[in-house]
């Protein structure tokens, strides 16, 4: 028997499509349809008319032409006779390179940062503080172009380090007389090798087959280490003992690869003063190590903020138990709190990254050329073509958040707690 | 026969050992306290030592007056400290900090924008103390005070110092009897503020006025028949039409009839923190109510109000600011009908406000995540509809789990409105740092205004993360 009655077989009114819950969300939506639909016609019919108006066409032909001009910093080959597609490609670099290495520095300085500040030293903790609270109420922006204008106006001028016999110069070298930082960059040694592997080109871009060698020695260093700890827990755990295996970690990860770049014939180029500048070396411009830099102390105090807010998340009651069955504090962080804490850390931590990522765009006050420096600022100016160049690289920049998102996604569905 | 050697009397006890008591041993615990925990201590008074002994001449050094370039400062500061010392150039600050505040506003009318300040204050006093009387009339005092302040120092005893203060004074007084009624200083306050600020006729924002005002009443009509979506969709047409074919017609009339008008100051004009402040104010006000809005949006059961709203979150996050404000100044122009000029600064506006909506609408859904379910089914059980569960329910619970996240995003669109300068207006960090390192008088001057600039960021956002932990602790309900 059924209590439930069946609903009245009313006929359909046209009211009911706002009164009865059944129908109003088919109205409500059918209506954001209608005004979502003018409203992109309402854009796209005043966008043909502005177009037609200012004579322009929407085309990405103008991404083939030849570009005209040049960019200092390019990890792909590129000269001002290339292609705009390919400015675009070098800014594209020059945007991940400096949020790959913003992203590492600031999570080791962050992570050491965060930790210092739950220390129990008053000093050190309280010095912690202080850090963190100015650098994150402060715009990233002023960090950015202060470290730009302290190394450009405060540095001495390449000629400064001429040696004139039997003087000294006005500036010094760093590091051993390895580093040269003048007002116009950094110079820094370049490696190089006697006996590379070939390089191999493939389309667009050449492939250095030495650094990919190497690349795959440290990768198959890492692996054969982890191989080695799994059978050390193997031991451990069948006989009660764990063997002593530091050496032999540190012989893999580090022989190969030595051997590797000595076989290669790997040495250093230094940077030499000769006529009016350096010659030799790598120049590494202050555009690129402000926004480095200035990233990196930002971010680390956000994410320090994220690595305390992870440890203090694990209760007390965790620590209080690893003491008890007779861990020490070192043990006790690596095998009882941090897997815990890293569960809370990880996903904002990925989410700063994306943040990282998208304010290196931020290196247009310092004329960086990134992907909005090449293609969202000269190609756009050059060629006028607003539209297209935005729209291009926005898109760009939204692969590269649901990149990221879709790593942290895949992570947060890894670790998620197994509940019932 | 007596026990002589029983004592009769209770000894005083010993006073602990001098390492375990007071300063020493707050010091052994705190700071060397085992060899790592010495090593750390001892770095950080090096590095603390490093600091001082760095910025300390520097900053003691510094010259306040007497300077009007950079060579005046050098020279004073070899003259006292020997040649080769350095010094702080803070009489750049004594010089420019009128275009650090307030850009190139005309100064004979500073007196519009301390008012407008101080009105913000009163504005907000209200929704930051909700019903702590004591409070809101203080801060409307000391307001007041700094104000009047402000303006003598501004301009004198003039006419306008005068009105401002009897103003001022007047909404103390409210504050401190019937605090509800500052409830609509604060609905009043942006219609005032724009009219203070870029001045022109009264009767353009109270026609605007009368826009919301027929919002409301449509609203008031609709509602009781339609539900409260269809009614303020139709309040929403009815102000639009009115706003784009009534407003100017009665507005330019009353103006023929009643003219009543301060002098107008363009856009342009505004600069320095002035401009941080509108954009940011302005963005954050709006950004709120239309992030409530985007979360609800992505939370709904509706697939197509759903998918828009996610698809408008997701593509506002994934791209920098810096693209958005650049659509700004470059790409509305060919969205909009052509002939439509639309003031920098609105634009702005507009793209800052989305961009924010989108963050909070996603700090807003997570607060409304982590809502147990019991509590929409039981609003659900007591027979509310949608709009009066979330009002009366859901929203009270969700926002007040949302404040910290909240407020930092707040304080990020803060921090973010300094990079205005890219699309050309003179916001105080680079815009108007830029325009001083320029002038001949101050070339090479970089620590100083940095500095001053950043000084004011830092006070300005660390008030506000202190305010949103205040308000946690006031708001917070549950016993733990």
């Amino acid at each position: 028997m059924t209590l439930v009655t069946e609903p009245p077989k009313a006929n359909f009114r046209l009211g009911m499509l706002i009164y009865d819950t059944r129908y109003r969300s088919y109205t409500i939506q059918v209506i954001v349809l209608l005004l979502f639909l003018m409203g992109v016609a309402w854009l796209a019919n005043n966008t043909i008319i502005n177009l037609a108006a200012k004579d322009k066409d929407i085309n990405f032909g103008f991404l083939w032409n030849r570009a005209g001009y040049d960019i200092d910093q390019h990890l792909v080959p590129y000269t001002n006779d290339d292609s705009h597609f390919r400015a675009l490609l070098v800014g594209l670099c020059n945007t991940l390179v400096v949020a790959l290495v913003g992203c590492i520095l600031s999570t080791v300085l962050g992570v050491i940062i965060g930790v210092l500040r739950l220390s129990k030293n008053w000093l050190v903790a309280r010095l912690m503080t202080v850090y963190i609270e100015i650098f994150r109420n402060i715009p990233l922006l002023l960090w950015i172009i202060l470290v730009y204008v302290v190394f450009s106006e405060t540095r001495p001028e390449p000629k400064a380090f001429k040696i004139v016999e039997g003087q000294t110069s006005a500036a010094h070298m760093n590091f051993f007389d390895t580093i040269a930082v003048t007002n116009r960059g950094t110079n820094v040694p370049a490696p190089l090798l006697t006996n590379p592997l070939p390089t191999l080109h493939i389309g667009f871009m050449p492939i250095s087959l030495s650094l990919i060698a190497v690349i795959a020695v440290i990768a198959a260093s890492i692996y054969a280490n982890i191989l080695l700890r799994r059978r050390t827990k193997i031991t451990q755990e069948a006989t009660g003992t764990r063997p002593t295996i530091w050496w032999k970690s540190v012989l893999i990860l580090f022989v190969p690869v030595v051997v590797l770049l000595f076989a290669m014939g790997l040495h250093w180029e230094y940077p030499v003063f000769k006529g009016f500048n350096f010659k030799g070396g790598i120049n590494i411009a202050h555009s690129f190590t402000a926004l480095t830099i200035a990233l990196t102390l930002y971010y680390a105090s956000v994410i320090a903020e994220t690595v305390r807010a992870g440890i203090q998340s694990v209760s007390r009651g965790q620590s209080e138990a690893a003491y008890a069955l007779g861990l020490r504090p070192n043990r006790t962080m690596n095998l009882v709190i941090l897997p815990q804490a890293l569960r809370v850390i990880i996903p904002p931590l990925i989410s700063q990254y994306l943040s990282l990522t998208k304010d290196t765009s931020l290196g247009i006050a310092v004329s960086y050329l990134d992907l909005r420096g090449t293609l969202g600022g000269i190609t756009l100016n050059q060629t006028g073509r607003e539209l297209e160049c935005m729209t291009l690289m926005m898109v760009i920049y939204l692969i590269i958040s649901l990149i990221i998102s879709a790593v942290m996604n895949a992570y947060n569905a890894s670790v998620k707690l197994k509940e019932r | 026969m007596s026990l002589l050697y029983i004592r009769r009397d209770m000894l005083a006890p010993q006073a602990p050992p001098a390492s375990q008591s007071g300063a020493i041993r707050w010091v052994r615990e705190n700071l060397f306290k085992g060899p790592f925990n010495t090593i750390l201590t001892l770095l950080a008074i090096w590095t603390l030592y490093q600091l001082i002994a760095l910025s300390w001449p520097w900053l003691a050094n510094g010259v306040w007056s007497d300077a009007n370039s950079m060579a005046d400062c050098r020279k004073i500061v070899a003259a006292s400290a020997g040649p080769d010392a350095s010094g702080a150039c803070w009489a750049m600050i004594r010089e420019r900090w009128s275009q650090f505040i307030f850009g190139f506003y005309p100064p004979s009318l500073w007196w519009r924008p301390i008012l407008t300040f101080a009105l913000m204050f009163t504005a907000l006093a209200p929704v930051l103390y909700a019903d702590n009387k004591s409070a809101m009339a203080r801060l409307c005092g000391v307001v007041t005070a700094l104000m009047l302040l402000c303006l003598i120092g501004a301009q004198g005893f003039a006419a306008t110092t005068l009105i401002a203060t009897v103003l001022m004074a007047a909404l103390t007084v409210l504050a401190a009897t019937k605090p509800r009624a500052l409830l609509i200083v604060t609905l009043l306050f942006p219609f005032v503020a724009l009219w203070l600020l870029w001045g022109g006729s009264v009767w353009g924002p109270i026609v605007a006025l009368i826009g919301f005002m027929v919002l409301a009443v449509v609203y008031g009509i609709v509602a009781p028949k339609l539900g409260p979506v269809m009614g303020a969709s139709a309040g929403f047409i009815a102000a639009c039409l009115w706003w784009l074919f009534l407003q100017s017609y009665v507005s330019e009339a009353w103006q023929a009839l009643l003219p009543f008008d301060l002098t107008y100051v363009n856009s342009d004009k505004f600069g320095g923190f002035l401009l941080a402040f509108v954009i940011g104010v302005a963005s954050i006000s709006i950004s709120l109510p239309l992030g409530i809005l985007l979360a609800l949006g992505r939370r709904s059961d509706m697939f197509l109000v759903k998918t828009l709203s996610v698809g408008f979150i997701e593509f506002v996050r994934g791209v920098p600011l810096i693209t958005m404000l650049f659509t700004a100044s470059l790409l509305l122009q060919y969205f909009l009908p052509p002939q439509t000029k639309f003031d920098l600064i609105l634009r702005v506006v507009i793209l800052v406000t989305i961009f924010s909506a989108a963050y909070n609408a996603e700090v807003v859904r997570g607060g409304l995540a982590a809502l147990p379910r019991g509590q929409y089914e039981a609003a659900d059980a007591l027979g509310l509809d949608y709009w009066q569960a979330q009002r009366l329910i859901i929203m009270p619970q969700a926002l007040k789990i949302s404040i910290p996240g909240i407020v930092s995003t707040f304080i990020g669109l803060f921090k973010d409105t300094t990079l205005v300068s890219f699309v050309g207006l003179a916001d105080p960090l680079r815009g108007i740092t830029t325009i001083v390192r320029a002038d001949i008088a101050w070339k090479g001057i970089y620590w100083e205004p940095y500095i001053f600039v950043g000084a004011i960021f830092f006070i300005v956002c660390f008030g506000m993360s202190r305010y949103s932990m205040y308000l946690e602790n006031k708001l917070k309900t549950d016993h733990r």
